[in-house]
């Protein structure tokens, strides 16, 4: 078994999966994604040094290196932890919550557009205060809170004039009024396997933005809408952001197929990067579909890849 | 495969303050405790620091 460890940078989170291949034995190389070439018209072989891989665990920082990486390595039959499809919703908020919603998952209400001028019809239509989110974007940056028309002309106008064309498609949520916390659960196959919650005096409570971890008890209703969730953008393992809304309970926000959780180990007790490193062993060894306890029928399903500009 | 780290005291490229390292690798991210700055161990043979790439737009979990 050999397993390719497909990295930007050496975080913690790198370390913790180094460390827990180690203690595995498991066979493992580096990939390091600023100095790989593929080339994918050779014809002498090139990508036979790929081929040797049982299963890819990606771990880019760049949403557009993972995603074209594990394109390129689908294509070709290699396996991969996550797949190309999964990196290609999650890494998108608006593919996200339509492939969720599409589902039947509980999301919070969300509205697209693609003019300042239907982006302003939508915000007044879902009420202040409402969220506007770039729809490919991390840690919570250009995340803005409107809470009035004001301040959503001057938001679209900034969008318009100072963003790429990515930031006039327009992804506006409805503002959940959550406590001032959130959770953030960690999905392996059909298993919610751990959760924290993130609190924060800040409306934002990503961990990276500063939010305080602690433990989240795994409820029945948590690990059911979690693990649809999961299966919803393609399965695997992937960490997903829930909201508690004090009406309509639990909604998921967004699901990160590259997870962080030097944070959540500790508070959880629980080894997420022993549990990812075992779901990449049991794709190499069953595939997918199984891995993710699912039937066949299920895999083919979500086999076809979408990419943007397709 | 065997993980090649290092352990040494080298200059910060930006304030030429001492970084202690200790059992880093190639591609680890460390920080100054002089000033702050995230740095990239780019080579560990010999070791050598760098400024960390500033964050892009794409970059995430």
């Amino acid at each position: 078994m050999k397993v390719g460890i497909l990295y930007s940078r050496v975080r913690a989170e790198e370390k913790l999966l180094f460390d827990a291949c180690e203690r595995r034995g498991v066979d493992f190389e580096l990939l390091d994604d600023g100095q790989l070439i593929f080339d994918i018209s050779s014809t002498n072989g090139h990508m036979k040094r790929f081929e040797q891989f049982d299963v890819v665990m990606e771990r880019c920082i760049s949403h557009g290196r993972a995603l074209y990486s594990l394109r390129i390595l689908n294509d070709r039959g290699i396996r991969t932890v996550n797949t190309a499809q999964v990196a290609d919703i999650c890494g998108n908020k608006l593919q996200t919550t339509s492939a969720l919603t599409a589902a039947g998952v509980p999301s919070p209400r969300t509205l697209v557009a693609f003019t300042t001028e239907a982006a302003l019809a939508a915000i007044e239509e879902l009420g202040y205060p409402v969220v506007l989110k770039p729809s490919v974007g991390s840690w919570g940056r250009l995340l803005s809170k409107i809470n009035d028309r004001e301040a959503a002309e001057a938001v679209l106008e900034h969008k318009e004039v100072l963003g790429t064309y990515h930031h006039s498609i327009h992804y506006i949520q409805e503002y959940i009024q959550k406590p001032m916390r959130d959770i953030r659960a960690f999905v392996i196959g059909n298993e919610t396997i751990c959760a924290i919650y993130r609190d924060s005096k800040h409306w934002i409570t990503n961990t990276a933005r500063g939010g305080k971890a602690s433990v989240c008890t795994v409820t029945p209703e948590l690990n059911d809408i979690c693990v649809r969730a999961a299966k919803a953008v393609g399965g695997g393992a992937v960490a997903i952001d829930v909201l508690e809304d004090p009406d309509r309970g639990l909604l998921i926000n967004e699901v990160n197929y590259t997870m962080e959780f030097r944070n959540s180990v500790m508070p959880t007790g629980v080894d997420i990067p022993g549990r990812m490193v075992d779901f990449a062993l049991e794709v190499a060894r069953n595939g997918w579909a199984a891995a993710n306890g699912w039937s066949e029928e299920k895999e083919r399903a979500i086999g076809r890849v979408t990419l943007a500009g397709e | 495969m065997a993980l090649q780290t290092v352990t040494a005291t080298v200059e910060c490229p930006e304030c030429f303050g001492e970084v202690e390292l200790k059992d880093v690798m190639q591609n680890e991210i460390v920080q100054c405790a002089d000033c702050g700055a995230d740095l990239e161990v780019v080579s560990v043979e010999p070791v050598v620091l760098e400024l960390a790439p500033e964050e892009e737009e794409d970059w995430g979990e």
